[in-house]
């Protein structure tokens, strides 16, 4: 019940956010502010754990492939397809889920909390379009940028870990990563980020926006906006791989 | 001016306000007293559209707010200034960007028009100084200040202000309280203040409402407030010695 009730209240907020906004004008600039808040910010913390996730993954595909008839190119093969196919896109967006979720529902929540979100509504601005709106558009727009980065940083950590360690000759790694490339798994891990980074901003920004309380219902906000969207980013992995793949 | 009639707000079980029916008139400061609990704020929230009451109505100067369209609602918004209780400034924006925001929103004014009109309004409030700063960077009385400017910038017809001294030091109470009196004279306002501020009563007190249990308790100037012997008022107003022996003072009783 409790479930169907957050439901129900979330799409009856998806329609106060995508409702009439009062000044267009002033959106743009807001979506930039966001871009950088959102996305540039997060740079640092992408770059990191992609270097050190493609290195991990390398050396595990490498010793776990160690049967002579398996070729080597194999470890860069499929150090590439874990990269683009799932850990860039799903395991970068739980992240974001983490830093930018609990940001989000943090500023919007303390926003409730100091009435400042009341102010908003008294004068006639249309709160949810206004605060929300620019979030969940610089997301979408500024998290494919991430992955795409993601997903070069963490081929790039596999190959700087195998030139550093020859856990696999450099050579096979790149023969490896080569070997019958699909574009449509980018295409495909694009989607999701799209998808991802939607459900990021919208369900964080909904707990946020309901919080009901003082500092302590902000830190409850934030601690389940990140809970929920890293549920729904599980789901709806699952239904767009479904979907796309199948 | 705005009038109240009949209105009725229940949370779940909890009946709220009950049957409210007041008058608000233009040019004075209106204050809405009572205890904590009382139903003050929701009234206020109920008047200026934040809470939906279960029945009656709110006329803006014979406007039925809660059944105008979205449009028509938003007319009547953009008449409305409100002071929050803890100010409500935008974190993020600098005074003059906090005073300039009703503006940008909806003035459809030049760049240099918006910044004259906000710097004007912090000239009112005197605090034009600090139009650099951020809200974190100002004291209490100072913030309130800000969300006084920030609430008349678009010349409202209606001021909302609750619990304007809250947290506030005895002298910065009082000059909060006179310029929201100024204002309210100057541009004939219909001010409602939401206070638990005797002294701001007893001192400003044009047309004050007492709430006592969600109910309509008591209405009165501050004159019929000091000869009142409503024992509910009686005993919020006067709880202290102190006012007990002001009240006396002031009805020249021995």
């Amino acid at each position: 019940m409790n479930i169907l009730f957050h439901i129900g209240r979330y799409f009856e907020f998806l329609g106060q956010v995508f409702g009439r906004p009062e000044r267009t004008s002033l959106y743009g600039r807001r979506v930039l502010e966001e871009v950088d808040q959102l996305g540039v910010k997060s740079l640092g913390i992408v770059a990191l754990l992609s270097v050190f996730m493609g290195a991990v993954i390398t050396i595990q595909t490498a010793s776990n492939i160690d049967a002579a008839w398996i070729p080597r190119y194999v470890v860069g093969f499929t150090a590439r397809q874990s990269v683009i196919l799932e850990f860039s896109p799903t395991i970068i967006s739980l992240i974001l889920a983490g830093k930018v979720g609990s940001n989000i529902a943090a500023e919007v929540g303390t926003m409730r909390v100091k009435e400042q979100i009341d102010a908003l509504d008294i004068m006639g601005v249309n709160s949810a379009s206004y605060l929300i709106l620019p979030k969940i558009i610089a997301a979408m727009l500024i998290n494919p940028f991430l992955i795409v980065i993601s997903m070069f940083l963490s081929i790039f950590g596999g190959w700087t870990v195998s030139t550093l360690t020859g856990v696999v000759a450099p050579n096979d790694y790149i023969q490896g990563l080569q070997w019958d490339f699909d574009p449509f798994t980018v295409t495909y891990a694009l989607i999701k980020t799209v998808v991802f980074a939607f459900v990021i901003t919208s369900v964080a920004a909904y707990h946020g926006y309901h919080t009901k309380g003082g500092a302590l219902e902000v830190g409850r906000s934030s601690t389940t906006a990140v809970v929920f969207s890293s549920v729904v980013i599980l789901i709806a992995n699952y239904l767009l791989t479904q979907v796309l793949l199948i | 001016m705005i009038e109240v009639i009949g209105l009725s707000k229940r949370f779940g079980s909890a009946q709220v306000l009950t049957d409210i029916t007041a008058t608000f008139a233009k040019g004075v400061v209106n204050q809405v007293i009572g205890k904590s609990g009382s139903g003050k704020s929701v009234l206020a929230k109920c008047i200026v559209g934040l809470h939906r009451p279960d029945s009656g109505r709110v006329l803006y100067d014979g406007r039925p707010f809660h059944e105008l369209d979205l449009g028509e609602k938003r007319v009547i918004r953009q008449e409305i200034g409100m002071l929050f209780q803890s100010s409500a400034l935008f974190d993020s924006m600098t005074v003059l960007d906090n005073v300039m925001f009703p503006l940008r929103m909806f003035a459809g004014m030049t760049a240099s028009a918006m910044v004259k009109r906000a710097r004007f309004c912090l000239e009112r409030v005197n605090i034009v100084d600090k139009d650099g700063l951020y809200p974190a960077e100002l004291s209490g009385g100072m913030q309130k200040r800000v969300g006084i400017a920030r609430a008349i910038a678009m010349n409202p017809k209606y001021l909302f202000c609750d619990e304007p001294n809250s947290g506030l030091d005895p002298q910065t109470s009082i000059l909060i309280d006179e310029l929201i009196k100024e204002i309210t004279e100057e541009y004939g306002t219909t001010t409602i203040v939401i206070t638990h501020d005797m002294n701001s009563v007893i001192e400003t007190g044009q047309n004050i409402l007492f709430l006592h249990t969600g109910r309509c308790w008591w209405t009165g100037d501050r004159k019929a407030l000091l000869a009142s012997e409503n024992e509910e008022l009686k005993a919020f107003v006067f709880a202290s010695e102190l006012m007990r022996q002001a009240r006396r003072g002031l009805l020249g009783e021995a």
